[in-house]
């Protein structure tokens, strides 16, 4: 009897056990050797020199107001684009189950894809020059792709706006449908108006999915890496594209590692704070 | 239904998966002829008629007779060769199909970027036990590989291959700076020229000699362009995947200031910083995403272009009516210009240590090295004479080589040596000046000063002598 409980009680940590050693293996030993890359010299001992190394860096300051430019235009556009979506597919119209498909299509393609696919399109030989000129809009082609000019950075906000929309998209559809329909209804007979509903009784409601799409898309921009590369050949200076430079390309694998460390600490401060500020009172979910 | 459709389309799937999954690798079946001399004895009989009685006569011939026999065919095994040339895709096909398939043996070719080709033998040192035989790799790669002790010495094959006709220059690179240790042995030389079109040939500065070009006579002609074509199409390689610090390192600062790095800030510089501002005003602005120019010449983004030659080939290869080779430009202080040597070499513990070396052998071949440069566009190290056996495109891009190489003042820039696994940030301090100057529009003698502070700890912290074309050093080099 008592074996027998004491088996029952074993088995969820059983079941949890190859779970925890691969992210221990796998997760949290590399992050731990990545991290005393960062803050450890070659003997062993703390040293702050690599991270000196990388804040007196000509593109560190680049890379940070990048990173972040890109963090706050395209997560909010991001999420208006895709709640829009999201509340049309639900909204029961003729074939919009046929428009999930097509929006969650750019989830399919790499990023690196995408970024090509983009590159194609702004190039100064690129299908909207090509457009351009045919309308008669512009009598030679106009350069989008000049890292001294601020195109770069737009166009590759529109090119990961069009690639990663999809994805917040996906969990703003399920959390849509996970929200009973009595809510809605009860609210309409209350004489709610289409706005008043959305902002009093879907969004609440949808706040889990919205934070675990933010969480996420936030995390995913802090990596931000091939849809710059192919735009603007690695020219125009994010976070991760120096961790990258100074591991392959400069040989340095303690700058790149603080710079992963970084990226690292961004991204759980953020989480962090999405987790609190759109913490949901458990009453106001199931009550 | 459905769910047999689904697990067939799933099975669809996996089978495509496995299949491009496949190991890409070329088998190779050689069957190689000799022809022997044997004797060969013969006993004919034959029933002849005498006065109508028939009598049996037996005679013994001895013939010699020539056969045909299948040669004892050596067979050096799986060689595995991990290469930073050839990379791309169709390279590497070529290599595997055509410049290794009659080597007697199985090669794998392996085409990584460099750092992964660094991390790899340097695990594989570090871990006691090899997988790979033979490292293909630029001059400048040797240096880390030495510095882990990762690679064996070659000089008793070095003396064996000393009637190719590899430059001792060349092979003196291949010491790294010690006296008698051959880490690498010269496979294949490269170099950067201008390409252009020939359209552009009509906006040349007047009385400007296109074989013999100076600085000026190339800004001249950008601005020529730009004024009557109202776009700028001069095009350098200055995208991440770009070699535009080359061309900062080898090119533009020898041909202003004579030296490399000793000059860095020196008054020349500055002089040579304020003619490129100049210059990138004609310069297409989308230069910072290229990465090899024949993609933009063929797509006539640009008319006049700076790469090397194997990211020129293309261009020459498709269109040779359409473009000429320029052997770079002349400034001030002479014709700087950089060769770029490939070097081959075994690791320590190499699986296959005969195999590799039979290897290596096979491509110093001159067959091979003719099919090294039709293939993959890079220019034979041994003595072999190629002219009659490439396209025309080559042959443009040869000439100009010679050109630039046996110019009177020319100013031959090596890559850095003494910088062990260090040396790609000198790379960085050029492409960092070069963006902070031209693109961010900062004050030149400010950048100069500080990046120079930057290259003279970098110089300091790994005690590298100066190189060719600065004078040698006592110790570190110094910024002036």
């Amino acid at each position: 009897m008592i074996a027998k409980l004491r088996a029952q009680n074993l088995e969820p940590y059983l079941l949890l056990l190859p779970s925890t050693i691969f992210l221990l293996l796998f997760f949290a030993w590399p992050m731990f050797r990545a991290l005393s890359l960062a803050i450890l010299n070659d003997e062993g001992q703390f040293t702050l020199a690599h991270i000196q190394r990388m804040t007196s860096d000509v593109a560190f300051w680049d890379a940070i107001r990048n990173t972040f430019i890109l963090l706050i235009t395209i997560i909010p556009l991001q999420f208006i684009l895709a709640l829009i979506m999201a509340l049309i597919v639900t909204s029961g119209l003729r074939g919009s189950g046929l428009l999930i498909y097509f929006y969650a299509l750019p989830i399919a393609i790499s990023d690196l894809a995408a970024g090509i696919v983009w590159f194609a399109v702004f190039t100064e030989r690129g299908y909207l020059n090509t457009l351009l000129t045919n309308l008669g809009i512009l009598d030679k082609p106009f350069i989008f792709l000049n890292i001294q000019t601020s195109w770069p950075l737009i166009a590759v906000i529109i090119a990961e706006v069009w690639r990663a929309t999809s994805i917040v998209f996906v969990i703003l559809v399920a959390g849509l449908q996970g929200i009973p329909k009595e809510y809605n209804e009860a609210a309409e007979i209350f004489g709610a108006n289409w706005y008043t509903r959305l902002w009093r009784v879907t969004l609440p409601m949808l706040r889990p999915s919205i934070q675990v799409a933010l969480i996420l898309r936030t995390i995913l921009a802090f990596q931000v890496f091939a849809v710059v590369v192919a735009l603007t050949g690695g020219n125009l200076r994010v976070l991760a594209l120096e961790a990258f430079r100074w591991y392959g390309d400069f040989r340095n694998a303690n700058v790149a590692a603080a710079y992963a460390a970084l990226i690292l600490i961004f991204s759980m401060i953020v989480s962090v704070v999405y987790l609190r500020t759109l913490r949901s009172p458990e009453t106001e979910l199931t009550g | 239904m459905r769910k047999k459709l689904i697990l067939v389309a799933l099975l669809l799937v996996l089978a495509l998966v496995a299949v491009a999954c496949q190991p890409q690798t070329v088998e190779v079946t050689r069957v190689v002829t000799q022809t022997e001399t044997v004797e060969v004895t013969r006993v004919v009989t034959e029933t002849i008629e005498v006065e109508g009685e028939p009598v049996v006569v037996t005679q013994v011939v001895v013939e010699t007779v020539t056969v045909e026999v299948p040669a004892e065919q050596p067979d050096f095994g799986k060689v595995v060769i991990l290469s930073t040339q050839g990379v791309p895709v169709e390279e590497a096909e070529k290599m595997r199909g055509i410049v290794l398939a009659d080597f007697p043996g199985e090669p794998e070719f392996i085409g990584v970027e460099e750092p992964v080709l660094l991390d790899r033998v340097l695990a594989e040192a570090e871990a006691g036990e090899g997988s790979v035989d033979v490292v293909i790799a630029l001059h400048g790669t040797f240096p880390t590989l030495q510095a882990a002790d990762a690679l064996m010495d070659l000089s008793d094959l070095a003396a064996e291959l000393s009637d190719r006709g590899i430059p001792d220059a060349f092979m003196e690179l291949g010491k790294l700076g010690t006296e008698d240790t051959q880490y690498y042995i010269p496979l294949m030389q490269a170099t950067y020229i201008f390409a252009a079109n020939k359209v552009a040939l009509d906006y040349l500065p007047e009385g400007a000699d296109p074989d013999a070009l100076t600085w000026d006579d190339i800004y001249n002609w950008a601005q020529n362009i730009a004024n009557e074509t109202g776009e700028n199409k001069l095009g350098f390689p200055a995208g991440d995947r770009g070699l535009m610090h080359r061309f900062l390192e080898g090119y533009i600062y020898p041909s202003f200031t004579g030296g490399m790095v000793s000059n860095f800030k020196s008054e020349e510089a500055v002089a040579m910083w304020e003619f490129m501002r100049n210059l990138w005003q004609y310069t297409n602005p989308q230069s910072t995403t290229y990465a090899f120019m024949q993609e933009q010449l063929l797509s006539e983004e640009v008319w006049v272009a700076f790469d090397h030659t194997a990211r020129l080939k293309d261009a020459f290869e498709q269109r040779p009516d359409d473009f000429i080779a320029l052997p770079s430009p002349t400034g001030p202080a002479g014709l700087g210009f950089m060769p770029v040597i490939v070097g081959v070499g075994i690791p320590k513990n190499a699986p296959n240590p005969e195999g590799a070396m039979e290897m290596i052998r096979y491509l110093l071949e001159d067959e091979t090295q003719i099919n090294i440069l039709r293939e993959i566009g890079f220019f034979p190290a041994t003595g072999v004479e190629f002219p009659g056996f490439v396209s025309t495109g080559i042959r443009l891009e040869g000439e100009a080589v010679a050109k630039q190489a046996a110019s009177p003042n020319a100013l031959p820039a090596l890559l850095p040596v003494g910088l062990g696994e260090r040396g790609g940030e000198i790379n960085k301090i050029y492409r960092d000046t070069f963006t902070r100057i031209i693109l961010n529009g900062e004050d030149i003698p400010t950048v100069l000063e500080e990046e120079g502070a930057k290259l003279q700890a970098l110089l300091e912290e790994t005690g590298a002598p100066c190189w060719p074309p600065d004078p040698p050093s006592e110790g570190a080099c110094q910024v002036r």
